[in-house]
């Protein structure tokens, strides 16, 4: 297992590289500048601004220079917010993202694998047909819509929740963004452990665990959950990538400091190292994650072994 | 002293926010983005400008209605031609840490913005001071710029030449003072919440990165006493309507935006709190005037800007109360009175027969369709006035290629000239005709349709030479009546500002730069 892990990071190495080969490469092939705004510098002073950031090099001695840079930890100044350099942003923004982030999925899983379970024991029932009525609501309406809906009832109209703001994660500042950010996962979970579930209890070593007469409720707890979760968890490690990772719709909306906008905001601004400093992380992070998850994979599931 | 309103204050409870910090004077305004950072020379926002002017203050400063009264200088002297300035400092500027101001703060500051290391982008509003380019080129040392401390309390700059409207420029964060003493010890860190130190009517406290940022009364600036509030928070909220409901909720007093589709809605229901005003901006289609576009032909240009109906983009599009433009310079501009527009008196039936007749001049016609490429950034606003704009122009046998690209492309493809009509539009620097004009010069950065008339460029050579006030205005006023005879750019409407402001507060004042500096506000008893 430790082996298994150590190659699996090691592995990471040249995939990150690649990651980040192209994604340097493409970002310099979009067009537009920092510099490009609707107030055109001064010759002498977008030279000056070019130069202090390198830009002027050609293009394989600036990837150079980055990678050098990079291999040292450094992940440069940002362009656009110059108090601040990318490692300094992706540091305050990502406790935030992080903390976001934990409870929106904590809450899709408690609420969403105990409603695909029970859909999945009562199928084509009326309980059934309800839950998963409501999951597909919750698929198809984009947070864009649900999270100033929320906004207005509970904190405009109710006054019951604040309308934005951070406020250090205060609790009532929380539930808005993470109710937002959970209804999606809350669906996504449901209807996946709910076909999961179906098929698992049509499978041979339920009915021989029926068959040697356990209880239905005992076969469901010790012999169904387990290998019914086996593709929630596996949907898991991307979605929690994602989900940490901030979501810019629900950062604008709740006005929520946090990495997510980051993504956008770093691409249309064109601040390079800022677009760089995100790819890298998130690249690292998917990696990551999806590590743990195949070795969650392994405790879940006898038939998979990494021991080689 | 007065308490937040009952409601706000019984959210505060329902929510268990009770126990924040924020208390009875305290202003809670939503500014329109994140600052890139509040050291002055590496800012370019308005919304940097919020919170950085009621930290710092020029020579000049803004009063509440925008008009410039003095600042840290009590009075000053200008030489008879007009390009030494000597300005006398008054005796009680100090800084937040109670270190006095003096000429030397502004030596430094002025050195440093025109540092090329310290790439500051707006640093070219200092050209007007003598050898400020050359310093910036690294061509002069930056010790024969034309700043001088006489003495502590005195000081002397000396300009290129005669800059009439230098002195309201003076009140702009380019021209801050910068605490020299700190700066020097902590290098680019000096404006780091723990370090920084202001001479404005507020001190930087905490800068929580896209949260909040919070600064409170500094009892060393030098009108001190007349300051109503005892803090100010400054929340950087970029979704429009977020803003509106934060307002909505009692979280913020003043929103510095709101969005515009919420116009009427706002009118109806909070009529107290809308403060719709001119604003010193034009919104307007550059029209590309180099080899191998259509648009060369003046008879085009004249055609395309007589078919377009202002009153329907303005009324019916926008709605919020922008004026139809039919000139360069925003009406209300300081020491200015642009020409008599002729296509404004003209009836739509009128502006229409002509226009067609200029199209069938020009060769193009229904037979004949004029096809043009329209480029516009991503916005949906920008979007339903090209939309517009295309079907005004069908009449006429235009066909127009609607092409949408995010503004950092879209000003890249326009400086390449990539373009045959585009959106494009401008926030005045300062209040002054000049710097609108400056843009249909030859040769300029922002010239976007290489507009070039040897006259127009003569007339503004001119009035750049010219002293009195009312000379200079006159020829700038014959060089924008130039420009529009050439249909040089189209114009569509003059830009409005939109605040939402708490009936709660008192002090506030619409003006044409939309300059709202918080020592001003006070809560109504």
């Amino acid at each position: 297992m430790l082996r298994y892990t150590l190659k699996r990071l090691l592995m990471a190495v040249p995939t990150l590289l690649i990651v980040i080969t192209l994604s340097f490469f493409l970002m310099h092939l979009a067009p537009g500048g920092p510099f490009d705004g609707e107030r055109q510098l001064p010759a002498e002073i977008e030279a000056n601004l070019l130069a202090t950031y390198h830009l002027d090099d050609p293009i394989w001695k600036q990837y150079l220079i980055y990678m050098g840079n990079l291999l040292q930890g450094d992940l440069g100044p940002s362009f656009k917010y110059k108090d601040f350099t990318v490692t300094e942003l992706v540091a305050q923004g990502f406790p935030v993202s992080l903390e976001l982030g934990f409870w929106a999925i904590g809450l899709a899983l408690l609420i969403g694998l105990p409603l695909g379970i029970i859909a999945a024991l009562k199928r084509n029932s009326t309980v059934d047909y309800l839950v998963m009525g409501t999951a597909l609501a919750g698929v198809a309406i984009p947070n864009f819509v649900i999270a100033p809906l929320l906004a207005l009832v509970f904190g405009v109209f109710l006054a019951w929740l604040p309308v934005g703001g951070w406020n250090d994660g205060a609790w009532p500042n929380l539930v808005l963004p993470v109710v937002a950010l959970s209804i999606q996962q809350i669906a996504y979970i449901a209807r996946m452990m709910r076909a999961s579930m179906i098929e698992v209890l049509g499978s041979h070593f339920i009915r021989t665990a029926r068959a040697k007469g356990l209880t239905e409720t005992e076969v469901i707890r010790r012999h169904a959950i387990r290998p019914a979760m086996l593709p929630v968890v596996s949907y898991l490690g991307p979605a929690i990538a994602g989900i940490i990772t901030g979501s810019v719709v629900i950062e604008q909306i709740f006005g929520i400091p946090g990495i997510g906008r980051y993504f956008v905001q770093a691409a249309l601004n064109r601040d390079y190292t800022l677009v760089m400093g995100t790819v890298v992380f998130y690249g690292a992070l998917i990696v990551l994650l999806n590590l743990i998850v195949d070795l969650i994979y392994s405790a879940l599931d006898p038939q998979i072994r990494y021991d080689d | 002293m007065r308490k937040t309103s009952l409601f706000a204050g019984s959210l505060l409870l329902a929510t268990g926010l009770a126990a924040s910090p924020l208390q009875a004077d305290t202003l809670r305004l939503a500014i329109m983005g994140e600052p890139a950072s509040l050291d002055p020379h590496k800012i370019s926002g308005t919304w940097e400008n919020d919170v950085v002017g009621d930290l710092f203050e020029g020579l000049v400063t803004e009063a509440a209605d925008g008009e410039r009264i003095p600042g840290v200088a009590e009075s000053w002297e200008v030489s008879d031609d007009g390009t030494v300035y000597t300005f006398a400092l008054r005796e009680d500027a100090q800084w937040s840490d109670g270190t006095p101001v003096t000429a030397g703060d502004f030596v430094f500051a002025f050195r440093r913005i025109l540092d090329p290391a310290t790439a500051a982008s707006y640093a070219y509003l200092l050209y007007p001071v003598e050898n400020a380019e050359a310093v910036y080129a690294d061509e002069a040392e930056p010790s024969t710029l034309g700043i001088e401390a006489v003495d502590e309390r005195t000081l002397r700059i000396t300009l290129e030449r005669s800059t009439p409207y230098f002195l309201d420029q003076l009140a702009h964060y380019t021209a801050y003072p910068l605490p020299k003493h700190v700066v020097e010890e902590y290098g680019d860190d000096w404006s780091k919440p723990e370090h920084m130190v202001s001479n404005g009517a507020f001190a930087l406290q905490d800068w929580q990165s896209q949260t909040r940022i919070e600064a409170t009364r500094n009892p060393h600036f030098h009108d001190a006493e007349n300051v109503a509030l005892d803090e100010v928070v400054y929340f950087p909220i970029e979704e429009r309507n977020t803003a509106l409901n934060r307002f909505r909720a009692g979280e913020i007093d003043i929103a510095r935006e709101f969005p515009t589709q919420q116009y009427d809605w706002l009118k109806e229901n909070l009529p107290e709190a809308v403060q719709v005003a001119p604003y010193l901006g034009i919104y307007y289609y550059a029209l590309n005037i180099r080899d191998g576009h259509a648009t060369t032909d003046p008879r085009i240009r004249e055609a395309l800007s007589l078919a377009v109906r202002r009153e329907v983009i303005t009324d019916k599009i926008l709605g919020t109360g922008e004026q139809p433009a039919y000139s360069f310079v925003p009406p209300d501009v300081a020491h200015y009175e642009g020409p008599e527009s002729d296509i404004a008196e003209m009836s739509q039936e009128a502006r229409l027969e002509r226009a067609k007749m200029l199209i069938e001049e020009a060769g193009y016609g229904p037979d004949q369709p004029l096809e043009l490429q329209l480029r516009y950034n991503t916005s949906e606003d920008h979007r339903k006035v090209a939309i517009a704009l295309a079907a005004m122009w069908k009449p006429l046998g235009v066909e127009v290629e609607l092409y949408n690209s995010e503004v950092a492309v879209h000003y890249a493809d326009m400086r390449q000239g990539d373009f045959d009509v585009a959106r494009a539009g401008w926030i005045g620097d300062y209040n002054d005709a000049q710097n609108f004009l400056s843009l249909l010069e030859s040769g300029v950065a922002n010239n976007y349709g290489a507009y070039s008339n040897a006259e127009f460029d003569t007339l503004m050579d001119q009035a750049a030479e010219t002293q009195d006030m009312d000379t200079r205005a006159e020829l700038m006023s014959e060089a924008e009546a130039l420009a529009l005879e050439d249909s040089a750019v189209l114009p569509l409407y003059y830009y409005v500002s939109r605040n939402l402001v708490s009936p709660d507060l008192s002090g506030w004042q619409t003006n044409i730069e939309d300059i709202h500096r918080s020592r001003w506000i006070d809560f109504e008893d």
